[in-house]
């Protein structure tokens, strides 16, 4: 065998090695992430862990909860404000805005996408924090839900409505063709036809963005108040909910980690275990769902 | 016949009149997408103005080029910290970018190889697409965490530089690896096939005619990695240590300009030199943008000239 038929074969085997490396980084994140939980689990109790509210680590208190809690409510309140926001935002960029719009609009949302979360936490405590502190409820202190929420909203704007433009885009032009030709309106094209056909798509952006939420941190530490408490309303008024503080799992776990040692730092492991738990879930239903809309369109 | 007309003009009456509310409510909605979109400019616009103006003012020459001063005073500029980034951007890169594009050339050039009939292979190549979609779905704190186990603890890398790019370079790997997926399969077959009819081993087709070929998609993944790490925050600040002095070594401790944000912001509440901090990351951001745009235009100018 010739010098350059043996490089040619080491080459493979080199790069063989590089494709395996994710493999191994997925494994080897699962694996430390959870070596370090186990003492948290087997000391503290899974069920005292994940079904009580007190995280007080100063009296030996490791229930993450609160912090569950706090996660879903500051997803479920960025979903609220940021999917009808992002789903406009894709129709529009898809089917209604002229090309020269279209220039402008696009790369404001992918220049949305990429401005750092500490710049968004940023304006969101100079801003918006002073601005919900003019509401008057006592107990409220601007820092909360609703400012988390408004901020996450912003972030994950640019990944909902960039897949969710995609999937519009990638429904076949004769179906619109069809309907128009038919006499409905432009209008009802969109909405009878264009998003009932892309709809898979434009579901999974949303839960991808679901997913972002989930697992954004730094932002989220700076505008939701860090308090570890179920969230609560302030007052008989429901809504004053959103102006509670709370704390989420990533938050948790990067304001403690730095200082934590022994139970108190597995317990913070333990919670990158739920966290990552609650990430896969999501993003598998996600690939779930575009899977089987690919399926789909080859059956047909 | 009579009433069978007055019927008719009836029925287009009602037609016309729905028609005239279909086109109405069309209207409606047509301009309330309008509105998302502006919604949508003016946040940027808002965000990015609001960080420039204010920012701006706190920005000088004395800014940029003095070190910060540390305390709780939130003292001094940022020239250790655009230092810090632009090392530890580096040195991920450096780790990353190898793995990234031999993981992709493998998963797209051999995947398809009759070599690789084996089944164990191609069990492997479907994991490995499996794991690159996992990677990129993970949030950057669990990549901390995952850091802060491995190099600061287990290997006792501490807080360092090293660590922070390792992590680092886990977090941009699915980056590299899609956008040079996508940038190999933009190469036309027939340049393959010329090259290795006139010879030429698989590698040296690769090395020689593929690569040249798809290198601006590659230098889109790596710009693309650069915003990801100039971004990022929460794996470094657990990684990274946050030391202000410049770093002299990999097995420094140090700290990026997004860390020396979250830092004066949150301990310090020195917003000015916060926003000003926030400013030059902006700036960096955009002017990437701009970069990864020209390079994508060269890139489709590039496959038009082929074709």
């Amino acid at each position: 065998m010739s010098g350059r038929m043996i490089a040619d074969k080491v080459v493979k085997y080199i790069l063989f090695a590089s494709a395996i490396i994710s493999i191994i980084i997925v494994l080897a994140i699962g694996f430390f992430i959870f070596r370090e939980s186990i003492d948290a689990w087997t000391e503290i109790g899974v069920s005292e862990m994940l079904f009580k509210t007190v995280w007080r680590p100063g009296i030996d208190q490791y229930g993450i909860l609160a912090m569950i809690a706090g996660s879903l409510s500051v997803t479920f309140g960025a979903i609220l404000l940021g999917v009808p926001l992002a789903l406009g935002c894709a129709i529009f960029l898809a089917e209604i805005a002229p090309e020269g719009v279209q220039a402008v609009v696009r790369p404001a949302v992918q220049l949305l996408a990429g401005i750092p979360s500490v710049v968004y936490g940023l304006f969101g405590m100079v801003i918006l924090v002073p601005l919900i502190r003019n509401i008057d409820v006592p107990g409220n202190s601007g820092y909360g839900l609703l400012a988390a929420s408004i901020v996450l909203a912003v972030m994950i704007l640019p990944t909902i409505a960039s897949i969710a433009e995609d999937a519009i885009r990638a429904v076949p032009e004769n179906y619109r063709h069809g309907s128009l030709a038919l006499g409905a309106t432009k209008w009802q094209t969109i909405t009878r036809v264009i998003l009932p056909a892309g709809k898979s798509g434009i579901i999974a952006g949303v839960i991808l963005g679901v997913g972002r939420a989930l697992g954004e941190t730094m932002a989220m530490i700076m505008v939701i108040g860090n308090s570890a408490i179920m969230p609560r309303p302030l007052s008989s008024n429901p809504l004053t909910f959103f102006l509670s503080q709370a704390r989420t799992l990533t938050g948790n776990i990067a304001v403690e980690i730095n200082y934590a040692t022994g139970i108190h730092e597995s317990a913070l492991f333990a919670t990158g275990v739920v966290l990552f738990g609650l990430i896969i879930v999501v993003n598998a239903s996600a690939r779930w769902i575009i899977r089987s809309q690919k399926y789909v369109e080859k059956a047909n | 016949m009579d009433e069978r007309s007055s019927e008719i003009a009836l029925i287009h009456k009602a037609q016309a009149l729905n028609l005239k509310k279909e086109h109405r409510r069309q209207s409606f909605w047509v301009a309330l997408m309008w509105l998302f979109g502006l919604i949508t400019v003016s946040i940027l616009i808002l965000v990015v103005g609001y960080v420039l103006l204010k920012g701006g003012t706190a920005i000088n020459w004395e800014f940029l080029t003095t070190p910060p001063k540390g305390g709780l005073s939130g003292e001094g500029g940022i020239s250790t910290t655009i230092g810090t980034t632009f090392y530890l951007v580096g040195l991920t890169l450096l780790i990353a970018t190898p793995l990234g594009v031999g993981a992709a050339m493998f998963l797209i050039e051999y995947a398809g190889e009759q070599s690789l009939g084996s089944k164990f292979l191609r069990s492997m190549i479907s994991i490995a697409n499996f794991a690159v979609e996992t990677l990129a779905g993970i949030p950057s704190i669990i990549y901390g965490l995952f850091g802060y186990a491995l190099f600061v603890s287990t290997l006792k890398f501490g807080f360092s530089l090293l660590s922070a790019a390792l992590a680092g370079a886990c977090l941009v790997l699915p980056t590299i690896i899609r956008t040079t997926e996508e940038a190999l399969l933009a190469v036309p077959d027939d340049y393959r096939r010329g090259s290795l009819a006139l010879g030429a081993t698989k590698w040296q087709t690769l090395y020689r005619v593929v690569l040249p070929a798809s290198t601006p998609g590659i230098i889109t993944g790596i710009i693309l990695s650069v915003g990801r790490v100039i971004s990022e925050t929460a794996i470094f600040y657990v990684t990274l240590g946050g030391s202000y002095r410049m770093p002299t070594s990999i097995m420094d401790s140090g700290r990026t300009l997004a860390l020396h944000l979250y830092y004066l912001a949150m301990d310090t509440r020195a917003f000015d030199k916060a926003m000003g901090t926030g400013a030059v990351l902006v700036v960096m951001i955009i002017l990437i943008n701009l970069l990864i745009d020209f390079v994508s235009r060269k890139l489709t100018a590039g496959v038009r000239r082929v074709r």
